[in-house]
């Protein structure tokens, strides 16, 4: 039973880490069983993973803003204008597809640059800052849509991002063969880059799980893969905004863990006047940051435009603060300095099955918005404790 | 009078989740006597200090206080103010945007029914800033008072709830010689009044000054009360009872060592702060040679860490004038990255406020100032840097169970390490230590020196700044002394000694 005690002297050193995993799961089973089996099924899943899509690249974004001790208010609008733009661009302007998305990334870039000026280099405080930048875009969301309103777009490859799927290839009984054969491929890369990482601390001669344990934690893994990939690929196999959201994760993730940079942003976020002293410019990071967040804003408002397949007068309304909130529940700290990118994808999908599964249930939309926030003040809550109990 | 002791705790023992920090404690304090309580770092005299006060509250320990032959069961620290007692920490727990009244009587309004009658507090205040010698304007805001200002601003505080019993934490650690002798002298005069006092401090020349009585707790015991009555008190007494062993000499020697050639050179440096609107350096000309530690001694706020500051990349935006050299090459750093690159590292005199990622780990702390030695192409190698931070943990003896630990959880002289860790890994040829040793116990300050004797022998020079004369004076080559943000004089080993030194920096 050595491996027992292992499994809870792990659990109860991370349950900070795992406290949202936990979560997830159990709000997932509670509404399996509340829907028969409905909630967990191909294509209920597939639909959340795609309503997702356009919040969680914002809490991507936001993460860091927030690990900065900073804030952007002004993404939702963003997003929603840059999304306008994409529209006229293909509609109006006739520009073609692989153009577009990069124009819009690149504004995108452009308005985080802005936001960047005000905070990092005028000083004035990103609250007020990007308070200022929403209400600019509100208006410029309005001023491009109001003389067409609703902008339709029929590019199918534009539309596509938001509600095609990856070509199948064939199909291996009713499931889709390519994501079967990615969901493998994942698989693989996990256990190789998981093994290749524990060897490298063996080299070092430090402290490594026993391994019972790290087999124990491979199989676990993979096994949440391959269930997620199976359901999945009964449906239509993976979305195109799946595929997205996971390149933008896992560039993420490396950056926070892995890189200068993101050591840096962390160093900042945790103490500026340090950092500084450090020879950290606290200027080019927050530029870095708010630039970031701008362009993953226009990515959210590529997904978004073309999930509805038309840009509207009021997209990207209250995204930032379901962005905000996806961050808070995934554990991002409201004083900076902490925060982990999958924290706040998860959180954005907690959210996000939340709705969905109150949907099945027919819950109206008054409580569903109630206990929405309840989840949110009882996630921040958690995060306090367990942080008092670790100090 | 029945009972001569005003408190006594017996017994108290205090556990935090598997830690002991306080067991079977007895500390007793006779009615209008200064006492003083000492001890290293972790020896748990704050723990005592919270269980006194309430902030740890009656049942989360054990053991009884008896305050004015009453058991006194605190659940709050309102209680303990109730009973007449005041506890004045390190840091000042003022509110800088208020003024000087409002301070005073914050949280103890002067009240015409539900409305604050604020002449009448203005009127109560003027009192309270004349039974602490303070003369300044009331209606002054704290934030532009000097720290020694604000110290006596909150013991007005603690006087205006009539306080039988005020407990002082480190109440000089951050005042210079003046506003310490001035704070002395005032509780003096309290004492006469038959106010009761209870000084922590690290500072034992003052302890021996004022102490009526001391009492040295070490690892959470109380192992003896002196009593100076009796002529019991005494440095090396003190010093052997907090340590439990002696100290010959707390400065390590150094021998023979060679001076190579000048390592920095600053000549007619001047730093002005647009903020201040006036120069915070003036004029200043010095050197630093190879293998050689410099000493700057001067008052707070004679200009040292401004000027530390200013040749550190300058970091505040000071408008600079004059010339930098490094081994001979005249410089120009727009950053403290430059600075750093050039082979400067500074150790910041405030380690929690700028100098330490206090929610990150011990790894990521050192690794900070420099990752690009545990990176390639922008990659971190994250075995290497615990492997790196595991030399420096070992080398620097820091004391943590793994380099994964929280900075901010690691007592401060390990924090003081780390933070030495992290300049160390930067590879400088110039160490700036802005009060390397500030807050921290003998044993650790020990291991300090001998750590800078170690960096000279190995060719690094060393500018160390600091208000402890007798840490000037053990530790430095040469020694430049500051007031008014100029150099006031410059004093060899040799020629070196505290009048001397108090002279120049007063002048």
């Amino acid at each position: 039973m050595k491996l027992l005690n292992e499994a809870k002297t792990l659990i109860k050193v991370n349950i900070r880490d795992y406290g949202m995993y936990i979560a997830l799961f159990v709000i997932m089973l509670t509404f399996s069983i509340l829907t028969d089996g409905l909630f967990m099924s191909s294509r209920n899943i597939s639909n959340l993973i795609d309503a997702t899509g356009y919040i969680a690249v914002l809490a991507v974004g936001m993460t860091l803003v927030i690990v900065i001790r900073h804030i952007d208010l002004s993404v939702g609008f963003a997003a929603g204008f840059l999304g306008a733009i994409a529209a006229i661009l293909l509609t109006q302007a006739g520009v073609p597809v692989y153009l577009t998305i990069p124009i819009i990334l690149i504004m995108g870039i452009v308005v985080g640059l802005f936001n960047g000026v005000l905070v990092a280099h005028l000083g004035i405080p990103a609250f007020v800052a990007s308070l200022a930048a929403m209400l600019i875009f509100r208006g410029a969301l309005l001023r491009v849509t109001e003389k067409t309103g609703t902008i339709i777009v029929k590019d199918e490859h534009f539309n596509a991002i938001g509600n095609g799927f990856i070509p199948s290839l064939g199909k291996l009984g009713n499931l889709n063969l390519l994501s079967l054969l990615i969901g493998a491929l994942i698989i693989v890369l996990f256990i190789y880059f998981e093994i290749s990482k524990r060897n490298n601390k063996l080299k070092y001669n430090f402290e490594v799980i026993s391994k019972g344990m790290f087999a124990v934690k491979l199989v676990f893994v993979s096994a949440i893969i391959a269930y997620i990939t199976w359901i999945l690929a009964g449906y239509n196999g993976f979305s195109w905004t799946v595929v997205i959201v996971l390149i933008v994760v896992v560039i993420y993730h490396f950056l926070t863990t892995s890189t200068v940079i993101g050591r840096h942003i962390y160093a900042v976020g945790s103490n500026p006047e340090a950092a500084h002293l450090s020879g950290i410019s606290v200027k080019k990071i927050t530029y870095f940051v708010f630039c970031s967040m701008g362009l993953l804003s226009a990515l959210s408002g590529i997904l978004f435009t073309s999930r509805l397949q038309s840009a509207t007068t009021t997209a990207g309304t209250l995204f930032e603060l379901d962005a905000i909130a996806a961050a808070y529940v995934g554990g991002v700290s409201a004083a900076g300095g902490v925060g982990k990118i999958t924290g706040s994808v998860i959180g954005a999908v907690v959210m996000a099955s939340l709705s969905s599964g109150m949907n099945l249930l027919g819950v109206g939309i008054s409580y569903q918005y109630m206990i929405r926030g309840g989840v949110l003040a009882a996630a921040v809550i958690f995060d306090v404790i367990t942080r008092k109990q670790r100090a | 009078m029945q009972n001569p002791h005003i408190l006594e705790m017996k017994e108290i023992s205090k556990e935090f989740t598997g830690v002991k920090a306080l067991s079977n404690v007895s500390f007793k304090v006779g009615q209008g006597e200064i006492h003083c309580l000492v001890g290293e770092n972790g020896a748990g005299k704050s723990t005592l200090m919270k269980v006194l006060s309430g902030v740890y509250p009656h049942g989360t320990y054990t053991g009884d206080i008896v305050f004015e032959g009453q058991v006194q069961s605190f659940t709050r620290i309102s209680d303990s103010v109730k009973a007449g007692i005041a506890i004045i920490y390190q840091e000042l727990a003022l509110f800088p945007d208020l003024t000087v009244y409002e301070n005073i009587f914050a949280g103890n309004e002067v009240k015409n029914g539900a409305v604050v009658d604020w002449n009448r507090t203005i009127i109560k205040a003027k009192e309270m800033l004349r039974k602490v010698n303070l003369s300044v304007n009331p209606e002054m805001l704290v934030k532009d008072l000097g720290v020694g200002k604000q110290q006596l601003v909150e013991i007005a505080k603690a006087l205006s709830k009539n306080v039988k019993l005020l407990i002082l934490d480190e109440p000089t650690a951050a005042l210079n010689e003046d506003d310490s002798e001035n704070l002395l002298e005032l509780l003096r005069e309290l004492k006469k009044q038959g106010i009761t006092s209870i000084m922590i401090s690290h500072k034992l020349k003052e302890v021996i000054a004022i102490a009526d009585k001391v009492t040295v707790l070490r690892d959470g015991r109380t192992i003896c009360t002196l009593d100076a009555a009796k002529n019991e008190i005494s440095e090396n007494v003190i010093i052997k009872n907090m340590v439990g062993r002696e100290i010959e000499d707390i400065y390590p020697k150094r021998s023979g060592q060679q001076f190579g050639a000048d390592v920095l050179e600053v000549r007619n440096w001047t730093a002005y702060d647009p903020r201040l609107g006036r120069n915070v350096a003036e004029n200043l000309s010095l050197h630093v040679r190879k293998g050689e530690i410099v000493g700057i001694a001067g008052l707070m706020g004679s200009g040292r860490t401004e000027f530390a500051l200013s040749i550190f990349g300058n970091p505040k935006d000071y408008k600079l004038q004059g010339e930098l050299l490094m081994n001979g090459k005249k410089m120009n750093f727009k950053s403290p990255r430059d600075a750093i690159e050039a082979g400067i590292a500074y150790v910041t005199e405030d380690r929690k406020g700028d100098g330490l990622f206090l929610i990150q780990d011990i790894k990521q702390n050192i690794s900070a100032a420099n990752l690009q030695g545990v990176s390639a192409r922008g990659r971190i190698n994250l075995n290497e840097e615990v492997k790196v931070s595991n030399e420096y943990k070992k080398s620097l003896n820091i004391k943590a169970p793994s380099v994964e630990q929280i900075v901010g959880n690691l007592s401060g002289g390990n924090q003081q390490k780390v933070s030495l860790g992290k300049w160390l890994f930067v590879g400088p040829s110039l160490l700036i230590l802005d009060e390397p040793t500030r807050g921290i116990d003998v044993g650790a300050k020990f291991e300090i020196y001998t750590i800078m004797n170690k960096l000279i022998s190995e060719g690094m020079s060393i500018i160390m700044i600091s208000s402890e004369l007798p840490e000037v004076l053990g530790m430095s080559d040469r020694v430049y002394v500051m007031a008014e943000g100029e150099i006031k004089g410059e004093l060899t080993a040799a020629e070196a000694d505290q009048e001397k030194i108090m002279k120049l920096a007063t002048q």
